[in-house]
Parts: C-alpha cells; structure tokens; sequence
C-alpha cells in the first residue's frame, strides 16, 4: 500500500490561557492519500481549525507528529521541509484579512512565483498569472491584475486567495471555512473550482467546515470527519455518515440543520439532547465529553471511560462505547440508570 | 404534487385574512457616500400580518437589514428615508412610524415591536448586569414597577430554558452565545410587543444552539401570538420558520409568496439561482450551480431589471424596463404570489420541468421519521 500524501499521529495541540490550559486539539489520528479529499466539520472550538494549521505547519502539535509523505515534518532539515511547506497550502475563511490591501493582484501572485524561483522574468510572471486567473474564473485576467483587494467583490477575493495558494504548485490544501463568507449565490463557483483542482490537478483537500450540507457536497467522493470539543467523534466515507451516521454527536448535527426545503426540515426527525450547554475547554468532562449531552449516555461507563476512535467496520469508525457494542452485537455489560 | 405539499406543510398560524400589523408602502432609503448615493431600499410594499411569520431572504445589499431598520427608524446618520409609509396597527389605531415624535417612537420601540441583532455581545451593555439593563430599558419605557418587571423577566428567562435568577445577576460576558442570544429573546419580549424582528437571530451560533432557538421561537410564537419579521441570507431557516417569504434583490422585494410558493413554485429567476445554489443533506448528490456574476453596485444600478446582467433568461425588454412586482394569482400582489420578472412564467416552467428531470433521475431518501434515540 502506498504511503498516505499526510498523516496525523495522535496529534494534540496544549494552549496557555490566562484561565488555565485548553487542550484544542486532542489525540486526534487519520490520514489522507493523495489526490483525497476529508472534510473535517464540528462546531466552534472543536478544534478544527488547529488540526488544519498543524497539518499545514503553521502550528506544532504538542504531541503526536504529522507525516508528510511518511516523514515527520519537524524532523525535516531545511531544504525538505520548504519543500513540504510548499507542497501544502492554506486558504483561509477571510480574504480581507490575509490579502495585503496595498498590493495589486500581480503583486500578491508574482511574490510566490520570484521567492520559490518559480519564474525568472516579469514577463514570465506575467504569463504564469494569466494561468492561475484562469484557473480560478478570474477573467479576462488582464481586467484583474492591476486592481487592488478592494476592488473586488468578495467572492473575486476568496478567487484570488485560491490562485495565490495554486502559485506554488500544491499537492494538497487545506481549505479552512473557504466558502463561510462568501454569498450563497456565488459559493458553488468557488467550491467548483476546487474540485476541478482535484479532478485536473490531483490536488488532495483538507477541507474544513462547520457546514455539512456544504461537506456532503465538497466531499461526496471522500470522507468527513466530525470533531467535538477537540477529539475526533466520527470517521466515514460522506454518503454512509450523511445517509447513516453512527455516533450520536452527529445524529443529533444532521438532525438539527435547518434544510431549504419547508416540507424536508418541518418534518425532520430530531435527537432530544439531555443539554443544550457545550461543556467549556477549561473544564472537559470526565470519560466522554458528550456524555452530559448525549442521550445514549449509560452511567458509569460513559462518564468514567473516554471512548477510543474505533473501526466498526470497513473505513467506518466512531468514538461512542454504546455504538461500538451495539455494532459489534454485544450485550451491555453496565445497566443504565 | 404541489397540492399535497400545501396541505402537509402546516404553517405556523398566520392566513392571508389575518388583519396586517404593519403595512409598508413604496418605502425608500439610500446611504449617502463619496461616490454618490447608495439606493438600498427602492420602493418596498408589504404587508406583516397578525401571528405570521414573514422572512425576508436576500444577500448583502440586498437592502433586507436596512429596511428591518428604518422600519423601527434605527437607521445609520448617512441613511435618508426619501419616501414611503411605515403604518402600524393597534387595536384599530393607524400610526405611520415615520412620522412619530420622539417619545412616541420610544414606546413603539421595544412595547410595540422588538429587534433581535445577530451579535448579541454588542446588543448588551458590557458593563451592567442583566437585571440591571432589563430594568433601566423597562423603566425608560415607562415601568417603574420593579417587582413585576423581575416577575415578568424571570417568567421570559425560564421560558427559554435559562436559570433565571443566576443570569440575571451576570455580565454579558459571563453568558455563552447561545445563552446571550436566548437573554435577548426573553429582554425583546419582556413588555409584549406585537412585532418582533429577528435579523439574522441564529447566524453566530452554534448548530444545536440554533436548533434549540428555532424550536424555542416557534413555541413562544404559538403561545404569545406576535408577528415575526425574520431578515436572514439563510434560505434554511425561511424554509423552517417562514409562513411566506419575500426574496429581496437590489433593494426590491422581486418575489413574494407563501413558503410552499417560494420554494415549489419559484417565478423569480434569482429565487431560482439561490435554491439551486444551496446544498441539502436531504436525498443523495444533487448538483448545484451558482448565480453567474456578482451582486449589483448599488450606486450605479444597471438600467432596465436589476436582475438582468447576471439572468440566464433575460431578452431584451429586460434591459430596458425594470418589472414591478406582480400579482400571478388573484389575491393580489401584497398577498397573494407575486414575481417582479417579464418572463415569470417561463422561469416558473423551466424550474418545474427540471425538478420533474431530477425525481426521475432518482428519488431522494428522506430524513423524516421517529424521534431518536427510540423509548
């Protein structure tokens, strides 16, 4: 079997707070094989954001290690380890923030281009920038590439951010909220644009979302991944865990989401939670963190031991002891009170 | 089919011989900016009827934010409202709220129609305590009854699930954005106004946090009877709470039409661009498409349909003449289903017949079904 492009190993990322210390990111596993695509969704604080700059190298795991191309990338001496900095990109969720306002389009893509040697003469900038607008629908790209951050929409910035990322030839991206402020009307074109990166290029997406409806779509033919106060809850193929799910963090998502269809999201069936209150960072629960939440929490078990992510059945695995029994047919050793 | 769907559907209370609460007539604000003026609103009519849940749905400049404003007059300094009629209805007394005095417009403010902001932190006062802001609005208004404001808020905070006494006694910042959301809710009902609006009430919360205030605005709704004016880019949560949906483009109202309308029967061809451009969990892949171009420059609106330089179905006319909204049945364009598009019934057939093409590609598995975990 091939080495998977990216590997997180049980990676856990500890932040220093005033109010004490916050484990974001929690023994968190999984990998992605090139050209894939995994979706990680949870709410705020779940810590998804975290594992996407880990995985990009932003953010050193506390423990655990991320394997690019087998290789832990904090062990890669100089030359290695630009060399996967390049090979993995970020596009973040505000392209107002991360585009400089006092640069031009051409600015904001030739920097990558001269900084990795890429080009050797403005003219040949010139050209390789007409490829990237092209790319991403920004044209004709001649109209673009004098103008200003300003002077695009906000939709033609997240374009811009993308073609930025695309400069130094990527094998894999991670894509945290790409679409979140974006106008409904204009979010496919941009979710379309990547999947034609992957179809074309055989780029691989970490693609992070708080938004499963817009997960199912980006990620029909990958996985998605649930998070929950920074442990990884759920892992499947989209269509088993949109059309399935296992555990009941996601049961209780899916149920939840307001759909655009009056008929579809008036009829929905709901998960009665024993909480609405999501547990503080600063004071996670004992043994599983839904348990105070979860409405197959069975005492003495739930809130003394924290459920390891396991493989219930081919590519399939979930972190939830009563799911994992009943999956397996056993019967419960614990009575429930 | 759409006959089924109308009677399964049940909305939340609300007909169409509801007397109205609020009626808007040929309503106009524009900003003023270095480049000109910015026409948000241009020429909105409506109707909000007693107990009816009306949304408002659009994107940004839309103008949907700046006419849930100007209908309390909450409106920014460089805001002008150039024309129009807010009227409001009571006990059947006539007030056209933009031309109260200013002590009028506090009472109508908050006793006769509430707003709900999307960011709660900013719609509280830092630095007072919740029972001490709920006092001094109440007071402001007029209630100096100390105990029976604390009964009252007490009451509102228990009935969205909140321990009343300790959130009383906390800062905002001590509150979670769910529980901030649900203080705001319960503070915009304290003195039973007969209007509540909700702009963008559930945007920065959480999924479940969402659910919960969803549920929780349906039950209070049933139970207190007001009107909702719901202001939301969020086509989901129209679907989920609206009785009807205006869909507003380039600060017009281009459809108007009961929930089952906007989303079965859509005539306006941006009303179709959004609901192809929205992904479901519902059924299995469904392809979707975005609306070609960006949303128009409101200081230089293009000439004829606003619509048309981004319309797949535009012709000719459309550059030329702008379409007013239109009755496409016989209860008329304030009640009745109603499209601002020369070309209504072509879209409406063109949608129809590619819904017809998607059930028969496959159909979708529905999520309906028992509650779960099963008792």
């Amino acid at each position: 079997m091939a080495t998977p492009l990216i590997q997180a190993e049980h990676i856990t990322r500890i932040f220093e707070t005033s109010r004490g210390r916050v484990r974001a990111v929690d023994d968190v596993s999984f990998s992605v094989n090139a050209g894939e695509v995994l979706c990680l969704v949870g709410e705020s604080g779940c810590g998804k954001t975290t594992t996407g700059k880990m995985v990009a190298g932003l953010l050193k795991p506390s423990a655990g290690r991320i394997l690019f191309e087998g290789q832990d990338v904090w062990k890669l001496g100089g030359e290695a380890f630009r060399r996967y900095r390049r090979a993995v990109q970020i596009v973040h969720q505000d392209p107002y923030a991360s585009l400089n306002p006092v640069h031009t389009v051409y600015d904001i893509l030739s920097a990558p281009l001269f900084h990795h040697r890429l080009v050797r003469s403005k003219a040949q900038a010139i050209e390789r920038i007409f490829e990237l607008l092209q790319i991403v629908d920004l044209t004709p790209p001649a109209d673009f590439i004098e103008k200003y951050p300003h002077q695009l929409s906000g939709g033609q910035r997240q374009r811009l951010s993308i073609a930025r990322a695309l400069t130094v030839n990527p094998r894999f991206i991670v894509a945290d909220e790409p679409v979140s402020m974006v106008d409904v009307s204009i979010r496919i074109s941009l979710l379309n644009i990547l999947l034609r990166l992957q179809e074309q290029f055989g780029t691989g997406f970490l693609f992070i979302t708080h938004d499963l409806a817009i997960a199912k779509y980006f990620a029909w033919r990958g996985r998605i991944g649930v998070m929950y106060l920074g442990r990884l809850v759920e892992l499947a193929r989209t269509p088993e865990l949109i059309e399935e799910p296992k555990h009941p963090y996601t049961r209780a998502l899916l149920a939840a989401i307001p759909e655009a269809d009056p008929e579809v999201t008036r009829h929905k069936q709901r998960v009665a939670l024993r909480s609405l209150d999501v547990p503080s960072l600063l004071r996670l629960p004992p043994g599983c963190s839904f348990h105070p939440r979860c409405p197959l929490f069975e005492a003495g078990l739930c809130d003394r031991q924290r459920p390891e992510l396991v493989e219930i059945r081919g590519g399939r695995e979930v972190a939830c002891h009563v799911v994992v029994r009943q999956e397996r047919g056993e019967p419960a050793i614990v009575g429930t009170s | 089919m759409q006959q089924t769907k109308q009677q399964t559907t049940q909305p939340d209370g609300a007909a169409a011989a509801q007397p109205a609460v609020l009626s808007v007539r040929d309503l106009w604000v524009e900003y003023r900016a270095r480049r000109g003026a910015v026409q948000a609103v241009r020429g909105v009519s409506f109707d909000l009827l007693k107990g009816e849940t009306l949304a408002l749905i659009g994107e940004s400049g839309s103008g949907k934010t700046t006419l849930a404003l100007a209908l309390m007059r909450l409106l920014a300094r460089s805001a002008r409202i150039r024309g129009g009629r807010v009227l409001y209805r009571r006990d059947g007394r006539e007030v056209d709220v933009l031309s109260l005095k200013p002590g009028e417009l506090r009472r109508f403010r908050w006793s006769e129609c509430a707003i709900v902001f999307q960011s709660a932190l900013n719609a509280l006062n830092p630095v007072l305590k919740v029972w001490d802001q709920i006092f001094d609005a109440a007071a402001a208004h007029g209630m100096g009854n100390r105990q029976a404001m604390r009964r009252r808020a007490i009451e509102l905070l228990q009935r969205v699930q909140l321990d009343a006494e300790r959130v009383l006694r906390s800062y905002p910042h001590e509150l979670s954005g769910g529980m901030r959301q649900r203080v705001l809710l319960a503070m915009a009902l304290v003195l039973n106004p007969q209007i509540l609006i909700l702009d963008e009430p559930t945007t920065a919360l959480d999924i479940l946090t969402q659910r919960a205030i969803i549920d929780l605005l349906r039950e209070l709704k049933q139970e207190l009877g007001f009107s909702v004016l719901l202001v939301s880019h969020d086509l989901s949560l129209a679907a989920e709470l609206a009785d009807r949906v205006a869909t507003m483009y380039a600060g017009r109202i281009v459809e108007l039409g009961t929930v089952e309308e906007i989303f079965y029967q859509p005539h306006h061809p941006y009303t179709v661009g959004l609901l192809k451009a929205v992904p479901t969990l519902a059924g299995g892949f469904r392809p979707l498409e975005s609306v070609r171009g960006s949303p128009p420059d409101l200081i230089a609106l293009p000439p004829g349909c606003k619509f048309h330089p981004r319309c797949p179905f535009a012709e000719q006319r459309c550059l030329q003449e702008e379409p007013e909204l239109l009755a496409l049945d016989t209860r008329g364009s304030l009640h009745g289903h109603a499209a601002a598009c020369w070309y209504a019934e072509v879209v409406a057939k063109a949608w129809q017949s590619e819904q017809g093409a998607q059930k028969e590609a496959g159909a979708p598995t529905g999520m309906e079904g028992e509650a779960w975990p099963p008792r």
